[in-house]
């Protein structure tokens, strides 16, 4: 009798591990910087940041990302049209935000980006770019 | 990528496994494609005759790439999805194959609407090629959605798509008779690695002719 209880309680152990596991890996918050970057921005600013000719800016090594840290939110949010000048070439054609992320993941983007390619930029407090989010124009 | 084209794409490329399958064993790449029989003759699949516009208002037909070998796609220009990775992909096939004037470009816009001429030309401009080299082309649309299935590749407007179409991102390889000869997912860098060794092979194919 004891021992069978022994063994149940080691087997439910085990599943909970089992599922623990499972659940860990599968969520993607692990690097979601990483993962919504893929998802929503390497189409246009390529896999490894260097963007595609004058059409989509890199953000790898850009000195317009390092400037301009305090409009990332905003640029990530509700998009941009003007004209950018990254590293010494002009850019023109607009880029449409992504309005279904919300503060964290943006967080989480420009962290990502921030710290990805070599850009070696600070990271972002979700706190700053709530209050940035907010005074979006 | 939608299931339409997952099956079009199936049943176009299985006939690959019928024709490795006679495993020759020389190293000519396969010809892609049904094959007909008439009269005793083997018809391969080949591309129709066709007539578009390039971004310097230049007729490109079936002529324009005589005697050479090309590759095709697909895509347009506002397109916010997988058309700027094959872009980058096309672009660095193109910068590999600088010297080599038998090999050309053709991307096909799927967007004949907003695609116009200076569109077109605007956006050559941007990412740097010549239309010696790289004709971006706009025709009729359908045309263009029907030459697609030519090329295996899926172009339909879908208002429910990203940008409004539907299209896959492949890259083909057509040969100086037409015939479909190779082939990669334009958005997956090793495989277009592997593709740029295939077009070596058809170009060391026409040498030996
Ligand atoms: C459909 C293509 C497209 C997508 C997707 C896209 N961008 Fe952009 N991005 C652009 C274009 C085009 C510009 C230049 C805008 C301009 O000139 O006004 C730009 C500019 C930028 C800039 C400022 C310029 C620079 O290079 O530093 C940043 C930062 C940026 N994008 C980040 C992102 C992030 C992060 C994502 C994903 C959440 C994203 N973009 C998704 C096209 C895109």
């Amino acid at each position: 009798m004891f021992k069978m209880r022994r063994i149940l309680v080691l087997g439910i152990v085990f599943l909970v591990g089992v599922l623990l596991f499972f659940i860990s890996s599968c969520s993607p918050s692990r690097n979601q910087g990483a993962y919504l970057y893929e998802r929503d921005c390497s189409s246009c600013h390529m896999p490894d940041g260097s963007g595609l000719g004058e059409l989509y800016p890199p953000l790898a090594g850009s000195d317009y990302l390092k400037n301009n840290q305090g409009k990332l939110a905003c640029i990530i949010k509700y998009g941009i049209s003007d004209t950018l000048t990254v590293n010494g070439i002009q850019y023109d054609v607009p880029m449409e935000g992504i309005k279904k992320l919300n503060e964290v993941e943006i967080t989480n983007i420009i962290n990502y980006i921030n710290t990805a390619w070599n850009n070696q930029l600070v990271e972002q407090k979700l706190e700053d770019i709530s209050l940035q989010l907010k005074k979006c124009n | 990528m939608s299931k339409k084209f997952v099956l079009i794409f199936g049943i176009g490329f299985c006939f690959l496994s019928l024709i490795s399958c006679n495993g020759s064993g020389d190293d000519k790449l396969p010809v892609y494609g049904e094959i007909n029989v008439e009269d005793g003759d083997s018809i391969f699949h080949s591309i129709r005759d066709f007539s578009f516009i390039n971004q310097d208002s230049q007729v490109v037909n079936n002529a324009s790439f005589e005697d050479k070998i090309y590759i095709s796609d697909f895509f347009f220009t506002s397109c916010p999805t997988i058309c700027p990775k094959v872009k980058k992909q096309m672009l660095r096939i193109y910068e590999a194959f600088e010297t080599e004037p038998r090999l050309e470009f053709i991307s096909h816009s799927i967007d004949s609407k907003r695609d116009s001429v200076p569109v077109l030309k605007a956006y050559a401009e941007k990412i740097n090629i010549s239309s010696d080299r790289w004709h971006l082309v706009t025709g009729d649309s359908k045309a263009i959605y029907d030459i697609a299935k030519d090329y295996f590749s899926i172009a339909v407007e879908d208002p429910n798509a990203p940008g409004g179409y539907d299209h896959s991102g492949y890259i083909i390889l057509v040969d100086k008779d037409r015939h479909i000869r190779a082939y990669c997912d334009g958005t997956n860098e090793e495989e277009v690695d592997e593709f740029m060794e295939k077009i070596k092979k058809l170009l060391a194919e026409m040498d030996k002719k």
